[in-house]
C-alpha cells in the first residue's frame, strides 16, 4: 500500500483518579476492582476538556512534529461516541483550530471505540488513490460510565491524531482488514447521558470474538503470524482483556508491552489502541513490524498491519509530551472533584 | 443572549491567534486593528495592516487566582487570569491552565492550548478558544482540587518546533 | 469660556435602597440639589446625567427626559442628556455639565448620576460590569474586573515591593471615614486582620480590597461663576474639569501600574488651575479596588510611582494628614453606585469646602480634587474645586 502515518500525536488530560477512590464512594473494593480490571488509575479531563480540544491538541503535536502545513490537508476524519454537540460536526472545529480550513472535507465519525481506526481505514483509501495529499485521522473519547457502573471505573479521556500521507512515511500501512457483525454488546440510545451494555455478554461473543477473528484474518491476508510482530496493539477497554486475547493469539507480554496503555490512564475509548499505538511509535525504530487490532461495540474490529521505516529514525518527537509521561504522570483527584469535572452533580436552574 | 455571529466572527483570532502587523513600522498587533496607532504614519496604514499569526508562545506578565467567577465559569473556581507577553510583542489576557496556585508566578513561560472558553446554557453553543499551559514546569498539585496528591502531571510540553 | 461655580449640591443615601425605584433616587437627588442652591427651576437650562447601565441593570433606556418628567420638569422641555463612561459616567457628566455652562450655552444645569444595581442579582451586575472592559478580548477569557485591577495589584507588588498590609491599609481607613457618614454604605469600622483574612475575590484582592455593588444618586446645580452668590452663601469654583481616555483593554498598555488617563487629566487640571498637589487639602479619588486608590495617589502626583503603599499605610492621607483623601468613606465604603460615583465625590467635597461636613470635616479646606476612573483605566477624570471667598 502505498500510504502510511507520516506524523502523529497524543494527549491525556492531566487528571487521574483512582478505583480505590471510586469504590469509597460506592461501597465497593475499588482496590480489587482495580486489580480485576488491571485498571490502577483513569484520566479525567478538566471542566473545559471535551472531545473537540483534546482532538484538537493530539492534531497541534502532530502537525508540529510532522513540519506538516495545516492547508495540505485534504480530509480530517475525528472518531469518538463523545461528540460535544449531537448535531454540529467535531470535525469542522478541529480543521478551524489547526488552520486546516476551507479546502478539505471533515466529518464525524462514530463507532463506539473503534471510530478512529475507521478514520485511519478512510483516509488510507483517499490518499492512497491519489485524492487527497494528507488525511488526518484522530480518535478521541471524553467517554462516561453511569454512575456506579462497572464502567465507571475504567471510562476515560485521550485521544490521538494520525496524519495519513505517501511521503516521508515513518510507519507504512501494508494491510488493513476489517471483520463487523451486528452485536449489540454496548450501546447508548439518542439523549441517554450514560451507556448501557450486555454485562458479560461484551466478552467472548464481542470483544474476544472480533478481535481474534480480525486478527487471523489479517494473519492470513498477509502472511504473517504473531512471532513476525515487535509489537502488538489492541483496543483495550481495561487492562486485562488485551492481555487475554494477546495470550490466546500467542503474543507475549513484551510484544505487548508498550501498546498497552490502560492500566495507567483508563479506556479512552476511540483514543485507547490510537493511544497505544502512538506509544509503540515514541520507541520505535526503523524495520519494525507492528500489528493493530482496535475493536468497537455494536460491533466490529479493524486490523492493520504497519512496518516502521528508515523515516522514523529522524523523525523529531520533541514537540508535545510523550504517551509515557501520560502514563506516569497525573494529579489525582477525589471522587467529589471528578463528579464536579464531570457534570454528575444536579446544579439547578436551567 | 447574543448571536452565534458575534462569537463566530472571531474564531480565527481565538482559535489560531491571528493578529496582523503594520507594514511600515513591522509593530504586530493582536486582535487585529484595522489602523496601526504606533505608527506616526498611522492613516496611511488603514486598510493596509497585514495578517500575522502569533507562535502561541509567551511567558506571565502578571496574575490573578480568580475565586469570584465570572458567569459560566463558576465550575472552573478558582481560575488563573493572565496578562501573557508574547514574544512577537502582543500582551494577550487569558486563563492559564495546567498550573497549581502556588506554581503561577511572572515571568513563568507558557504556550497557547485549546480549550473550552464557556457554554450557552445545556443547550446552546459552545465557545472555544486559547488559554495558556505552563512550558518545561513540573506541575505538581491542581488548581481545583484541595486534596490533590503530589504527583506530578504531564510535564514538559516541551516545544521545540522542528 | 467663562468661571463656573457650584451652586447646590444633594445626593441619597448609598447601599441597598429595596424600597426606592431608579426615578424615585434620581429625582431626590436633583431635587435636593435645587433646593440646595435656592435656583428656581424656572431657571434651569439643561440636565446632564451620567449612569452606566440603565439598559441592562434595568432594562430602561431613554433615562434622562424620564427623569425631567418624574422632576415635574416635562413641561419646560429642556434638553436631557445621559453620558455613559463606565464608572466614570457621573465624573463626565459634570465635564460635560462645566463645558456647557463656561461655553456660555446654558446658564444653569443640573448634573445628576444615578445607578440602581440592586435591581439585578449580582451575578448579572458582575456581567454588567464586565462590559466596562473589553467584552471580545478580556471578559469572554474569564476576566472580571476584580480579577483585571487584581492584575496591576500583583504587577504593582512584583515591581515596587507593595505589601498584602499596604493594600489592606486602604478599605481600614475608607471604613473609619465611613463610620462618620450618615449617607453611606458601610459605617462600620474594619481592622487590618479582618482585611487580610477576608474570603479571596481575585487574588490578592480579597472582599475588602473591593466596593460593594450600591445603589445611590447625587447632583450638583451649575451656573457662571460671576453670578453665583445670588444662589448661595459659599459658592465653590470649579478650577479644572479634565478628562483623558486610554485603551479599553489593560492588555493593551505600555504599563499597568499606572493609568495613563489619570497621569493626563491630572497634569491639564492642574496645570490649567496653577495648581500643584500640595495645594490640595481633601481629595475624593477612585478606591473602587485598594489598589486603585494607590495607583490614583501616584498617578495623580501625590507620591512618585511605587510609594503611594507605604505612604498610604503610615496615615499620609487621614484626616489630618498631608492631603484627606476620601473622607466621604470613598467607593469602598460610602458606596458604588456607577453612574453616581463622580458626582457624589463632588458633593462631598463641596460640603467639605464649605465647612458643613462635621465630624469629618478637613480643617481648613480651600482647594479639593476629585478622580474618578471608568473600567480599568480606559476613562480617568479629575476636577479641581476651590472655595470661593
Amino acid at each position: 500500500m502505498d500510504a502510511g502515518i507520516v506524523s502523529y500525536g497524543a494527549y491525556v488530560p492531566r487528571y487521574r483518579i483512582t478505583p480505590t477512590e471510586i469504590g469509597k464512594v460506592w461501597g465497593v473494593d475499588g482496590a480489587g476492582m482495580g486489580i480485576g480490571l488491571n485498571v490502577h488509575r483513569k484520566s479525567v479531563p478538566g471542566p473545559d476538556e471535551d472531545t473537540i480540544t483534546i482532538s484538537t491538541e493530539a492534531l497541534r503535536v502532530a502537525l508540529v512534529r510532522g513540519a506538516i502545513d495545516p492547508q495540505t490537508i485534504g480530509a480530517l476524519y475525528v472518531g469518538s461516541e463523545s461528540h460535544p454537540y449531537a448535531v454540529k460536526p467535531t470535525a469542522t472545529v478541529v480543521a478551524q483550530a489547526v488552520g486546516a480550513t476551507p479546502y478539505l472535507t471533515a466529518a464525524d465519525f462514530e463507532f463506539a471505540c473503534k471510530a478512529g481506526t475507521a478514520a485511519i481505514q478512510t483516509c488510507l483509501g483517499l490518499v492512497g488513490a491519489h485524492m487527497i495529499q494528507y488525511g488526518v485521522a484522530i480518535g478521541s473519547d471524553t467517554s462516561q460510565g453511569a454512575p456506579g457502573d462497572a464502567l465507571e471505573y475504567s471510562a476515560s479521556a485521550g485521544g490521538a491524531a494520525f496524519v495519513i500521507g505517501r511521503e516521508h512515511i515513518i510507519a507504512r500501512v501494508n494491510h488493513t482488514v476489517s471483520y463487523t457483525t451486528d452485536t449489540p454488546d454496548f450501546w447508548r440510545r439518542e439523549g441517554q447521558r450514560y451507556p448501557s451494555h450486555g454485562g458479560r455478554f461484551t466478552g467472548e461473543p464481542a470483544f474476544f470474538r472480533h478481535v481474534t477473528e480480525c486478527a487471523a484474518h489479517m494473519f492470513e491476508t498477509a502472511g504473517t503470524s504473531p512471532k513476525e510482530y515487535q509489537h502488538v496493539v489492541f483496543h483495550q477497554p481495561n487492562g486485562k482483556f488485551p492481555q487475554r486475547v494477546g495470550k490466546q493469539l500467542g503474543f507475549t507480554d513484551a510484544q505487548m508491552k508498550y501498546g498497552l496503555v490502560t492500566p495507567y490512564i483508563g479506556n479512552t475509548y476511540s483514543g485507547a489502541a490510537l493511544i497505544g499505538l502512538a506509544n509503540v511509535l515514541d520507541v520505535a525504530k526503523p524495520g519494525e513490524r507492528i500489528l493493530v487490532v482496535g475493536y468497537g461495540s455494536g460491533a466490529g474490529s479493524d486490523a492493520f498491519d504497519l512496518v516502521t521505516t528508515d523515516e522514523i529514525a529522524t523523525y523529531d518527537r520533541r514537540f508535545g509530551v510523550p504517551v509515557q509521561e501520560y502514563l506516569d504522570h497525573g494529579v489525582e483527584i477525589p471522587y467529589a472533584v471528578y463528579a464536579k469535572f464531570r457534570g454528575k452533580i444536579h446544579m439547578g436552574g436551567s | 443572549m447574543t448571536t452565534v455571529a458575534r462569537y463566530w466572527r472571531e474564531t480565527p483570532r481565538r482559535y489560531n491567534l491571528g493578529g496582523c502587523r503594520c507594514p511600515t513600522c513591522r509593530t504586530v498587533f493582536f486582535p487585529p486593528r484595522s489602523v496601526c496607532p504606533a505608527c506616526v504614519t498611522h492613516r496611511r496604514s488603514f486598510g493596509k495592516m497585514e495578517p500575522f499569526q502569533l507562535s502561541g508562545d509567551g511567558e506571565v506578565f502578571s496574575y490573578s487566582i480568580v475565586h469570584d467567577a465570572a458567569e459560566g465559569f463558576e465550575m472552573q473556581v478558582p481560575y488563573v487570569l493572565a496578562l501573557v507577553k508574547t514574544p512577537e510583542g502582543p500582551t494577550l489576557t487569558g486563563q492559564v491552565v495546567d498550573v497549581a496556585p502556588d506554581q503561577i508566578r511572572i515571568g513563568l513561560r507558557v504556550h497557547a492550548t485549546f480549550r473550552k472558553l464557556r457554554e450557552e446554557g445545556r443547550a446552546g453553543v459552545i465557545h472555544y478558544g486559547y488559554k495558556f499551559a505552563p512550558v518545561s514546569e513540573p506541575l505538581a498539585g491542581t488548581g481545583t482540587a484541595e486534596s490533590a496528591s503530589p504527583a506530578q502531571a504531564p510535564g514538559e510540553r516541551g516545544r521545540v518546533r522542528a | 469660556m467663562r468661571e463656573v461655580a457650584i451652586l447646590g449640591v444633594g445626593m441619597t443615601r448609598f447601599g441597598e435602597l429595596w424600597d426606592s425605584s431608579f426615578r424615585e433616587i434620581g429625582i431626590q437627588a436633583g431635587l435636593s440639589a435645587l433646593v440646595d442652591s435656592k435656583l428656581s427651576s424656572q431657571d434651569l437650562n439643561a440636565l446632564y446625567l451620567g449612569n452606566m447601565a440603565s439598559g441592562t441593570l434595568l432594562e430602561q433606556e431613554h433615562i434622562a427626559p424620564l427623569l425631567m418628567d418624574y422632576a415635574g420638569l416635562a413641561g419646560h422641555h429642556l434638553p436631557a442628556i445621559r453620558i455613559e463612561a463606565g464608572g466614570a459616567s457621573g465624573a463626565v457628566a459634570l465635564h460635560q455639565g462645566y463645558l456647557a455652562v463656561a461655553s456660555g450655552k446654558y446658564d444653569f444645569v443640573v448634573v445628576g448620576g444615578a445607578e440602581k444595581m440592586t435591581d439585578v442579582p449580582d451575578v448579572a451586575a458582575n456581567r454588567i460590569l464586565g462590559g466596562t472592559a473589553d467584552q471580545e478580548w478580556e471578559s469572554v477569557f474569564g476576566a472580571t474586573l476584580p480579577g483585571l485591577w487584581a492584575l496591576m495589584a500583583r504587577r504593582h507588588m512584583h515591581d515596587f515591593g507593595t505589601t498584602r498590609e499596604q493594600l489592606a491599609s486602604v478599605p481600614v481607613q475608607a471604613h473609619e471615614m465611613a463610620s462618620k457618614n450618615p449617607n453611606a454604605h458601610y459605617r462600620n469600622k474594619i481592622t487590618l486582620e479582618q482585611v487580610l483574612h477576608a474570603g479571596p475575590v481575585a487574588e490578592p484582592l480579597g472582599v475588602f480590597d473591593c466596593a460593594p455593588l450600591s445603589d445611590g444618586a447625587a447632583a450638583v446645580v451649575l451656573g457662571p461663576a460671576e453670578r453665583a452668590r445670588k444662589f448661595t452663601d459659599i459658592p465653590v469654583r470649579i478650577a479644572a474639569s479634565e478628562m483623558a481616555t486610554d485603551t479599553l483593554a489593560l492588555q493593551h498598555r505600555s504599563s499597568i501600574t499606572r493609568l495613563d488617563a489619570t497621569v493626563v487629566a491630572a497634569k491639564r487640571a492642574f496645570a490649567h488651575a496653577g495648581k500643584s498637589p500640595k495645594d490640595v487639602q481633601v481629595a475624593e479619588i477612585h478606591d473602587a479596588y485598594s489598589i486603585s486608590a494607590l495607583l490614583a495617589l501616584e498617578d495623580l502626583g501625590f507620591e512618585t510611582k511605587g510609594h503611594a503603599g507605604a505612604a498610604f499605610a503610615d496615615g499620609t492621607y487621614g484626616i489630618g494628614g498631608r492631603t484627606t483623601v476620601n473622607p466621604s468613606g470613598g467607593l469602598k465604603a460610602q458606596g458604588q453606585p456607577f453612574g453616581a460615583v463622580g458626582v457624589a465625590q463632588v458633593v462631598e467635597l463641596v460640603r467639605q469646602l464649605r465647612g458643613l461636613s462635621e465630624a469629618r470635616q478637613v480643617a481648613g479646606a480651600t482647594l479639593a480634587l476629585s478622580h474618578d476612573v471608568g473600567g480599568t483605566g480606559a476613562t480617568s477624570v479629575v476636577h479641581l474645586l476651590e472655595r470661593m471667598n
